[in-house]
């Protein structure tokens, strides 16, 4: 099993937006080994005759209909906004 | 672009499916709309909401992966896509990734001297994200520019269409989008509105040496959103490529902008890491089997495609294959001609008129065939009239114009403007006899053996009955007049 490294956490936390301090970024990092390491022991298991699994669920085929619901009202809609503008969702600008 | 350098071009293309509901729950699709009046706990990406897939958009995601020859997994599940842009508010997108629906396809472009097959490398499922409006500047000192957001669109049913690199031209490039167009538009699954945004297109792009295995580093263009800027950015793109490796430079591996008011390429800010999107299987979402059946099932919805239809006109109508392509590349001009037929049976006339007069005016209206005032009863009865010799070709061209303008039957307009054709034996000989009487100069040369010089005579028998004048008969009594 591959360690984890200080700059893979360094990664993570900038792929998800996430400043972290020395501290965190030491402690997080022995803490996803560990856990990297707790789950690599199902690789132990003989999966020889096992299907990929992606849902644990067994069903398939969940569909609905193409037919409108009402949606909801705008003014509900905008209440999660950080801010509203126009009649949208304020956000910084990105480039 | 030099001879040394050839270029390989892939494009990817998305496509919005025009169901009634968004891909995931039944918010309607719109566009043009009041900013987020259709949305909901679902498209807003709120805590504890659950996605639910729009059968409909199955149904039309096969049909579209089925146009370009994709088999259809079995098999297929969804993807998150894991990123952080304010344009979807879940912080991921729904999509597909290793098991798409469709894939290993082709699509052949007929280029008239050859035909390029174009590997098509996937189909999948997506959903498309909110609309990003940038608002300018708004103080004087003011840094706060900012983003407005709105979620109608976020949600929509996109299916995204990848080719292999097997794309050698900008030409062929336009062509393969021209054809895919073409072949959506036909099953009705999208109305592919460049312009609207419902068929969006990017290009990869890179040019190796002539003979070259490898190929070389390749750039990614957005904003290609038009057949003419899809030709135009990849054409400079080939040229900057080509001039920086010319001048001993190196492309750099980059997303560029094109932008049609400069017609060049520009590279955005590249985001570092943006590409490690941490794809992982959907949870919310349970897996789906596309069986043969239902495959088959969706098969036989599909009518008839362009190039069959093309086939079929050739045979039962015994057109020429140029008329056959033409009538059958957009599905109302071949519902229109098929209209016609029913009426009117030279169907090579209908053809002509379709293909000549009709398509000029309607291309200088910008309209539809569908949505012009002539019906394919009143075309088909202005045949029949020239045919019965109630007015000759040249005046029927002024009663096509004027059905055009007004909508208005051929046999009204005929007598509305006094266009019916004169074939009056006893009047037209009292008009060729002044005609005669007139000209004594041309009556000689054509007498001494200037035959061409009955073409004037005749001319001027047209100018004077205002073309109404029957063309056949003039000839007739002319030739024997003159004798």
């Amino acid at each position: 099993m591959r360690k984890i490294e200080r700059k893979d956490i360094e990664h993570i936390a900038k792929l998800a937006e996430l400043d972290f301090s020395d501290g965190e970024l030491e402690k997080f990092t022995v803490q996803l080994d560990r856990i990297l390491d707790h789950v690599a022991r199902i690789s132990k298991v003989d999966t020889e005759k096992i299907l990929p699994t992606s849902h644990v669920i067994e069903i398939k085929n969940v569909f609905r209909d193409d037919i409108v619901k009402k949606s909801i009202p705008k003014e509900d809609a905008l209440k999660n906004a950080p801010e509203v503008s126009d009649g949208g969702f304020k956000v910084p600008k990105i480039d | 672009m030099s001879k040394k350098y050839e270029s390989v071009i892939g494009l990817e293309t998305h496509i919005e499916l025009s169901t009634n509901t968004k891909m995931f729950c039944g918010c309607k699709l719109s566009f043009g709309e009041e900013s987020n009046v259709h949305t909901c706990p679902v498209c807003l990406g709120h805590p504890g909401s659950l996605p639910v897939v729009n059968k409909k958009a199955i149904e039309y995601a096969i049909k579209i992966a089925l146009a370009v020859n994709c088999k259809i997994r079995e098999y297929t599940i969804f993807h998150r896509k894991n990123y952080f842009y304010p344009d979807q508010a879940k912080n991921y997108q729904i999509s597909q990734y290793d098991l798409p629906l469709g894939v290993g396809g082709y699509l052949d472009v007929d280029m008239g001297d050859y035909v390029r097959r174009v590997g098509i490398t996937r189909v999948h499922m997506e959903e498309d994200t909110g609309k990003l409006l940038h608002t300018g500047r708004t103080g004087r000192i003011s840094e706060s520019v900012a983003s407005i957001v709105d979620f109608n669109r976020g949600g929509t049913p996109l299916i995204e269409i990848v080719t292999e690199p097997d794309i050698k031209s900008p030409e062929e490039a336009k062509e393969y989008l021209i054809r895919l167009r073409n072949l959506i538009l036909y099953r009705g699954v999208s109305n592919c509105n460049m312009e609207e945004g419902s068929l969006r297109c990017d290009a990869n792009i890179s040019v190796k040496k002539v003979g070259e295995e490898r190929i070389g580093t390749k750039t990614e263009i957005k904003n290609l959103n038009s057949f003419k800027f899809l030709q135009k950015g990849l054409q400079y793109e080939i040229e900057r490529q080509t001039n920086l490796l010319e001048s001993g430079g190196k492309v750099i591996q980059q997303t560029r902008h094109y932008d049609n008011n400069t017609n060049m390429t520009k590279v955005l800010r590249s985001k570092e890491e943006a590409h490690d999107y941490r794809y992982f299987p959907e949870p919310d979402l349970v897996p789906m089997h596309i069986e043969s059946k239902v495959v088959d099932e969706v098969r036989c919805t599909i009518g008839e495609l362009p190039a069959e239809k093309a086939e079929r006109f050739e045979k039962e109508y015994n057109l020429p294959k140029y008329d056959s392509s033409f009538l059958s590349n957009d599905k109302k001009v071949a519902r229109y001609f098929e209209d016609c037929c029913k009426l009117y049976s030279n169907a090579k006339n209908i053809s002509n008129w379709i293909m000549g007069d009709f398509s000029a005016l309607l291309n200088k209206e910008g309209i539809d065939i569908n949505d012009s005032k002539i019906k394919p009863a009143n075309l088909a009865s202005m045949l029949k009239i020239i045919d019965g010799g109630k007015i000759n070709s040249k005046i029927a061209k002024s009663v096509f114009e004027e059905m055009f303008k007004t909508g208005e039957s051929p046999q009204v307009i005929i007598e509305k403007m006094g266009l019916e054709q004169i074939s009056d034996g006893g009047l037209l000989e009292d008009i060729i006899e002044e005609i005669i009487k007139e000209n004594p100069g041309t009556v000689k040369q054509y007498k001494n053996g200037k035959k061409k010089a009955i073409g004037f005579l005749i001319g001027r028998v047209m100018a004077r009955t205002k073309g109404k004048a029957n063309p056949k008969m003039v000839n007739e009594i002319m030739t024997k007049k003159l004798k």
